[in-house]
């Protein structure tokens, strides 16, 4: 039997699946529902200083025949007054005592307004505030959300005046439009926070309609930037995780957000390091519905791999994180076709001709067209490989014996004295030594 | 007949006669073609006669750039709208689709490429096509079928003057009368030919090339002539009874079905289709739907050998078609009108596979089927009398022999193509025939006269 409890940062939940702070946890009705469905955790809409919302707030970008592969908003911080979110918050707790019940928090930057708010939001008997640096829109105009973010020193300073009054873990929420995650994580750190939590949305805007040249959303012929999340934004979030995971002196839990449509994409990021994942665009696309997936399907991976708990695997993929200059150079593939299965569309020949090494041969046979790799030309890119529609039709075979290893880094280590540079021909010899082709 | 079948109300005709393959609309044509793998040398183009670009197109209807994918279908076939229609798209382009290799259901080119026609003929914009500088000579084109106006478009284009000659009062050919009116109407036809009039090219009607105008007048009178004059009457059965009341041919059946006037064509309650290929089943499901209570196919051999498609041998059977395989016609039987059918069962000798001929009766295996109407689909036969007066011209096997290429015929100045050069196949085949003969006459005319 599994076990998919989580303690993040002293926030404990009975699995690692939690809503993130967004419209799906605006009131207790929506939070409400959702634990009974399964949800191991909410992170309430930020609620803070006085906002009214326009309409339209989202945009949805389609792709393929798929509807919102991402999704962007303009929509703003709670809109309910504090007292209603605070009494709302308190019964839902209470309803739902094993729960991990965080709120978001995100006020004028001021010592007191701050201490106020956290002290009357403690007494709701919730697990932890979450503190929201990462808002892209609205609010940061304002001065807040990721105005914070972006800037450490702020960063650092009111997580400081959240943790010198709070007695329940505290969680920093990040913004990814920063050139490195690395400085306001270690800031949130150095404010004594307990967790941090990441990605807050990516600026964007969403399309342009081409017949009446609104900018979308579109707000009466007004549009802006807006935040940009969904499953087109996981790759960016796997990377701001990882980066944030590995940093030692930031060493701290991390609840992952980012694109998280199901069970795959958290493991994924458990992977990384994540100790909890918030979902928000799956669950405004398909309802809360979608957390029966995600536990069973996590459990169920959890069982086939032998895993008892989330601790077993947790990070497990982040010892593999290394810089380029730490790759073998001599770690050599190629693309193979299985014939077999190829179904002759020739999108790998056409990648690989025009994209690529122009290493794929389209030799006309009874009709069709055969693709053969030449694979003393390959370069082992793995485009072909990836532009194929047929799994396991074109996989990357490993051709290198193996024995030998040169990183790039210790390949300089000979050329490390100024009289003795690297140059383009005492490059060429290395590959000509290593039988690597460069055409 | 003795037995006339029951007549419907308007609607009911109608209703028995809507499409097969309803159209999309914008948001299921998207979701389709964009379930396209955009193939590179894809198979699905090589598999249709005339090569159009399908990815291509596909593409530009995913990307609402759905002139750009009338300009891709109809740079290599003219008649896009009636092969969007009516071609069997399972034997060609959507047979060869990748995803039947996959596993997973082709995409629905025919209708994609109807959808494509359908917006293009609201609107049928000139703009598309680039017009050569005029030549000052004139083409004479024998036939306003597929392959006539076909080769008579493409001509307009490459700047000459083009006159079709159609001894029909409607031009279009089998476009116009040949093709079940569940799968395309006379207007899709219609629309088609008012494209090709309006790039230029004239068409007169109700002249019989070879009788009311001699062939050797237009010969000298245009400076290269196209004949796509198609196939003529069935062949005889020459069994007993063949003259009775009740005995029909059936190009004439389906050219008086294609009038689309229901309540004035004459069916018979019980009805016998002779032969099985797709004539006999567009024969069999069309007299189905007037109202015929029983339709039978009568066919000599087995399923294995029958030359209709799959898929309209399935079209047949879900429109309750009786088939009888190894059974063969004796007789007619009736006094004034058809009374029925006598049938006797037959068996082939398995000497040779290729042999077709080789098929035996099963003595006193004799049968009867009472039937009020007999339909003859047994083929058609080329207008010999007309081709084998044309000086020059070689026949074989009564199609009329042509330079692959160039389709110039033996008379240096004919060109010729569709059924009366193959002997009979889809409108897509005699759309290509019509376009490369057309390139042909170029070449010809361009070297010989410059």
């Amino acid at each position: 039997m599994v076990d998919l409890s989580t303690n993040c940062g002293g926030i404990k939940s009975p699995n690692p699946f939690w809503l993130a702070s967004a419209p799906p946890t605006n009131s207790a009705y929506q939070v409400c529902k959702s634990f009974e469905q399964g949800w191991g955790g909410a992170v309430w809409k930020t609620m803070g200083e006085p906002v009214m919302n326009v309409c339209n707030r989202y945009g949805g970008y389609d792709y393929n025949g798929q509807k919102v592969v991402g999704l962007n908003n303009i929509e703003l911080i709670s809109d309910r007054p504090i007292e209603l979110n605070l009494k709302e918050i308190g019964e839902t707790k209470r309803l739902f005592p094993d729960r991990a019940v965080v709120v978001s928090l995100m006020v004028e930057s001021k010592r007191g307004i701050w201490h106020d708010i956290v002290k009357r939001t403690i007494d709701t008997g919730c697990d932890g505030i979450e503190l929201n640096y990462g808002c892209p829109h609205g609010m940061s105009e304002r001065g807040m959300g990721s105005a914070v973010g972006q800037v450490p020193e702020y960063c650092k300073m009111i997580t400081e005046w959240v943790t010198e009054v709070s007695t329940i873990p505290v969680i920093v929420k990040l913004t990814p439009n920063v050139n490195n995650i690395i400085y306001p994580a270690r800031a949130a750190k150095a404010g004594n926070a307990s967790v941090i939590s990441l990605i807050n949305t990516i600026n964007s805007i969403i399309g342009v309609d081409l017949d009446t040249f609104e900018i979308m959303p579109s707000v009466a012929g007004k549009s802006g930037h807006g935040g940009y999340a969904g499953a087109a934004v996981k790759p960016i979030a796997l990377h701001l995780v990882s980066q944030v995971a590995r940093d030692k002196e930031v060493n701290l839990p991390i609840s992952a957000i980012g694109g998280i449509s199901n069970w795959k994409d958290a493991v994924e990021f458990m992977l990384l390091g994540a100790s909890s994942v918030q979902v928000c665009t799956a669950v405004m696309h398909y309802g809360f519905r979608i957390i029966s997936d995600m536990i069973e399907g996590l459990t169920n991976w959890m069982e086939s791999k032998g895993f008892a708990s989330i601790e077993e695997f947790r990070g497990k993929s982040l010892p593999q994180l290394d810089d380029f200059g730490n790759f073998n150079l001599l770690h050599k593939t190629v693309a193979r076709i299985d014939q077999k299965k190829c179904i002759h569309c020739n999108l790998c020949y056409i990648a690989c001709e025009d994209g690529a090494h122009q290493c794929i041969n389209l030799i006309p046979i009874n009709g069709h067209s055969k693709t053969i790799v030449r694979e003393s030309d390959c370069v082992g890119c793995s485009l072909c490989s990836l532009v194929c529609p047929v799994k396991d039709c074109i996989s990357m075979v490993r051709v290198d014996d193996k024995s030998e290893s040169i990183t790039w880094n210790e390949l300089m280590e000979e050329y490390k004295n100024e009289n003795n540079p690297l140059t383009w021909e005492k490059l060429g010899e290395f590959q000509k030594k290593h039988g690597i082709v460069i055409h | 007949m003795k037995n006339l079948a029951p007549k419907l109300s308007f609607q009911e005709y109608e209703n028995n006669f809507t499409e097969l393959h309803p159209p999309f609309n914008k948001i299921t044509a998207k979701t389709e073609a964009e379930r396209c793998l955009y193939c590179f040398d894809s198979p699905c183009t090589k598999a249709c006669p005339t090569h159009i670009d399908i990815p291509g197109f596909i593409k530009k209807v995913a990307t609402d750039n759905l002139l750009g994918s009338a300009k891709t279908i109809l740079e290599s076939n003219w008649a896009a709208l009636t092969c969007a229609k009516a071609c069997p798209v399972e034997e060609l382009c959507e047979g060869a689709c990748v995803y039947n290799e996959k596993g997973e259901k082709p995409i629905e080119i025919g209708r994609l490429q109807r959808y494509t026609m359908d917006n293009y003929f609201k609107d049928p914009s000139l703009q598309i096509f680039t017009f050569s500088e005029k030549k000052n000579k004139t083409i004479g084109i024998v036939g306003s079928g597929p392959a006539g106006l076909a080769c008579g478009a493409e001509l307009t284009l490459l700047g000459y003057d083009v006159t079709i000659y159609e001894s029909n009062k409607t031009p279009g050919g089998l476009n116009t009368w040949g093709i079940a009116p569940y799968k395309l109407r006379q207007k899709d036809s219609m629309k088609e030919i008012k494209l090709i009039k309006n790039l230029g090219v004239k068409i007169k009607t109700e002249i019989k090339i070879g009788e009311t105008f001699p062939i050797e007048d237009l010969v000298k009178k245009h400076d290269a002539i196209f004949l796509g004059v198609g196939l003529g009457e069935s062949p005889e059965l020459e069994i007993p009874g063949e003259n009775l009341k009740g005995v029909y041919n059936a190009i004439n059946f389906i050219e008086e079905v294609k009038s689309e006037k229901w309540n004035t064509i004459k069916v018979g309650k019980s009805v016998a289709i002779i032969g099985a290929g797709n004539t006999s089943i567009d024969a069999a499901t069309e007299a189905k739907r007037l109202g015929a209570e029983q339709v039978y196919i009568i066919y000599r051999r087995d399923t294995s050998k029958m030359s209709a498609y799959e898929f309209e041998y399935l079209l047949a059977k879900k429109d309750e078609i009786i088939f009888f395989f190894n059974t063969s016609l004796k007789r007619i039987i009736g006094k004034k009108f058809v009374q029925g059918i006598e049938c006797i069962k037959t068996k082939s000798s398995i000497k040779s596979k290729k042999d077709r001929s080789k098929l035996a009766v099963i003595p006193k295996s004799e049968f009867l089927i009472p039937v009020d109407m007999v339909i003859k689909a047994i083929g058609q036969k080329p207008y010999n009398i007309f081709l084998t007066s044309i000086p020059g011209l070689k026949l074989k096997d009564g199609k009329v022999v042509v330079n692959k290429k160039s389709y110039q015929t033996g008379n240096p100045k004919i060109f010729a193509g569709g059924d009366c050069i193959n002997g009979g196949k889809e409108v897509v085949n005699a759309a290509f025939d019509g376009k490369m003969a057309a390139h042909g006459i170029d070449n010809y005319l361009s070297n010989n006269f410059q």
